[in-house]
């Protein structure tokens, strides 16, 4: 229905609301990292107009210069209407409100103005109540100071949050585990936009490829809709549901003036259709990250391990159970076929049930063997590397060289590092081959759980 | 669903309206109509009718009172089963005329077998989903349940049953015949149908129990809430 191209990817932006006394004011603070640091033209916009550094405040939308692809509204909330009106009439591409008072604090009056003119003129607007939207080194409407940021990376996760507060906070997290975001988009009280737009939106998306979303609840029958499109949807989808607990629903309606809804119907309906949904902030992250580094199988859950450290192998064997992973036996067929490959020292002392333990004697050669030996196991549709560097015979090109030998079979490989700068070449051998590499045992498992989770139940 | 019957439903529902609910007897023709397995009942206003239908039926049978005013039954004692004679059903039949708003009395073959509870409701966000449960004594302490949007396709309902905890009760557990579950998918897959067409006017339905044997799934109790 609306065309978001504008909006999510503009070249000339007007920052609506600018202050000539509060240089911490949203508006100042959007303008300024959008002036000094961002590629796109940007016109400061005041009613009372004047000069910001040296630059013209122009007095309304209607005297800015060209057209304008993107206007970001920091106004007080009873202004917001009129200024919204007043960029459909000038033929502005899109507007994110970052202004709050409005429906979640009982003026759902001037909203509904707002999304009544909008709607009328097919002209999208985000919030309001929200950050707004962050492009990777392309545009940042977050009213947050640059340097007060962690900035993920350009990558392939598209990240819709219903809290801004959440969505920055996991671009910390993104960043961190070097997730790489390709939008991220905070809805706020999604008045006119809301998940199922974006959903379509960036299904077609090329620049997406896995899309994520902090829900804190769906109008009547909207979730229904968006699990028909998810579960249509080519490209892997990830939930995190807040307001699961009656205390947290209530939280829920003041927050964003939403309803929670009853989440063990939403929790089931959501597996129901193949969406992957992350229990906390931390499977968010790990799920994000599996899915984006490696392309979608179909995984039931079934899978082979690799280890150096029985330790290891018993500890994601448990994590994989209580998880609802099965961690099935492995034919003698598969055994011997691993044996045979396997180097002299290592062969009489490695464990080939599974989990695989190829002891610390083990080389380069054996976990290749071990990896191809599972990739045409029949028994497992998923394999976990769990590599200990520590380990002498492990030289730092084993990560690419796995990576090959997972190229060559069509089944997910996940793996565990430590992550630690010395072992990074090892991680990126990984990482930068469609390995997915997460910095715990556990971490790994919830890799391959948010693959199982991609198909419905 | 056939236009018929649902020209009938939506009769019932508009009839039923000022009360609130569908009682039981048009609760379980309306299952029935729809192609699902009810027991073998009749709906008696005096002792002798209610005599006449379970010589009909046989003997034992279970009796309910049939009241607009009583939704939940065992509560006041409006439920006997297992009664073996005339005498035990015109003792029955006595006890329940006398209560609030009494209308008839429910005469119906006992049906045995694993208890399973089948209910929907319409959920704000994502409109009719259905529930199957474990049922018997223990259904509110466990919440044993599997829930899915309707409609349901035939996988929907295998993985509500293998998502149970207790779906070993299912496969036969200590010796006893494992359950159809082919009859169980079909019960789930009609009724999340049944669901769909109902969604305007019901707030919810329950099947409790639902009794599953070898060859059969069968709806003992039925109560449908309405908007």
């Amino acid at each position: 229905m609306f065309d978001f191209n504008a909006l999510l990817k503009p070249r000339t932006v007007a920052v609506i609301g600018v202050s000539h006394s509060n240089a911490m004011h949203p508006a100042n603070v959007i303008y300024d990292k959008l002036d000094l640091r961002y590629p796109v033209q940007v016109f400061p916009v005041n009613p009372k107009g004047g000069k910001l550094r040296s630059q013209t405040v122009y007095k309304d939308i209607s005297e800015v210069p060209g057209p304008v692809d993107l206007a970001v509204i920091a106004a007080r909330a009873d202004y917001v209407p009129d200024i919204l009106e007043s960029c459909i009439a000038h033929r502005v591409g899109g507007a994110t409100v970052i202004s709050g008072g409005f429906a979640e604090r009982g003026r759902s009056d001037l909203q509904e103005r707002m999304v009544a003119a909008a709607r009328k003129a097919k002209f999208p607007f985000i919030g309001p109540n929200c950050l707004g939207i962050y492009v990777p080194r392309l545009i940042d409407t977050f009213f947050l100071p640059g340097e007060r940021l962690v900035r993920p990376e350009s990558g392939n996760v598209a990240l819709v949050s219903q809290s801004g507060g959440v969505l920055v906070d996991q671009l910390v997290k993104f960043a961190g585990q070097g997730v790489g975001l390709s939008v991220g988009v905070s809805i706020g009280n999604k008045a006119l936009v809301r998940e199922l737009d974006l959903l379509n939106y960036l299904e077609q998306d090329p620049s997406t490829t896995v899309i994520a979303f902090y829900i804190e609840g769906f109008e009547k029958g909207e979730g229904r809709r968006f699990v028909q499109a998810a579960k249509a949807c080519a490209k892997p989808v990830v939930v995190l549901k807040a307001g699961k607990s009656s205390q947290g629903s209530r939280a829920v309606s003041s927050h964003t003036a939403s309803m929670a809804g009853d989440y063990r119907v939403f929790s089931a309906v959501l597996a129901q259709h193949g969406v992957a949904e992350a229990a906390n902030e931390y499977e968010m992250v790990s799920f994000c990250e599996a899915l984006s580094r490696c392309p979608l199988y179909p995984v039931e859950g079934r899978v082979g391990i690799v280890t150096v450290s029985g330790g290891h192998g018993v500890l994601s064997t448990d994590a994989c159970i209580r998880r609802g992973l099965s961690v099935p036996e492995i034919s003698e067929d598969i055994r011997s076929r691993i044996r045979e490959r396997l180097s002299p020292s290592v062969r009489p002392i490695a464990s080939l049930n599974n989990p695989i333990d190829l002891t610390g004697s083990a080389v380069d050669d054996d976990f290749a063997a071990a990896v191809s030996g599972l990739g045409q196991s029949p028994d497992v549709d998923s394999i976990i590397i769990l590599l200990l560097p520590y380990s002498p015979g492990i030289s730092s090109d084993l990560g690419a060289r796995l990576s090959h030998v997972h190229q060559q079979m069509g089944k997910p490989v996940v793996a565990y590092v430590p992550h630690v700068e010395k072992y990074r070449m090892l991680i990126e051998g990984f990482e930068l081959n469609r390995v997915p590499v997460s910095s715990s045992i556990e971490g790994a498992v919830l890799m391959v759980e948010a693959m199982k989770k991609c198909h419905p139940c | 669903m056939p236009s018929v019957l649902k020209q009938k439903m939506k009769d019932l529902f508009e009839q039923a309206g000022a009360d609130g609910w569908v009682m039981e007897p048009q609760a379980k023709e309306l299952l029935r109509d729809a192609g699902l397995a009810v027991p073998d009942f009749a709906c008696a206003d005096t002792a002798d009718a209610a005599v006449a239908a379970a010589d009909k039926i046989g003997y034992p049978v279970a009796a309910k009172v049939v009241s607009a005013r009583i939704v939940h039954k065992s509560d006041v004692g409006g439920v006997a089963v297992n009664l073996a004679d005339e005498s035990a059903l015109r003792e029955a039949f006595g006890r329940f005329s006398a209560m609030d708003g009494f209308a008839a009395m429910l005469v119906e073959e006992m049906v045995a077998g694993v208890e399973m509870i089948i209910g929907a409701k319409i959920d704000h966000q994502f409109g009719p989903v259905v529930l199957l449960g474990i049922g018997g004594t223990g259904v509110e302490i466990y919440q044993d349940v599997a829930i899915r949007m309707a409609p349901l396709t035939d996988q929907d309902a295998a993985s509500m049953m293998n998502t149970l905890v207790g779906r070993r009760l299912l496969d036969g557990y200590r010796g006893a015949a494992p359950v159809d579950r082919a009859a169980l998918a079909k019960t789930l897959v009609v009724f999340s149908e049944l669901t769909m067409a109902a969604a305007d006017w019901i707030e919810s339905i329950d099947l409790n129990p639902v009794m599953c044997t070898a060859d059969a799934c069968v709806i003992a109790d039925a109560r449908i809430m309405l908007a």
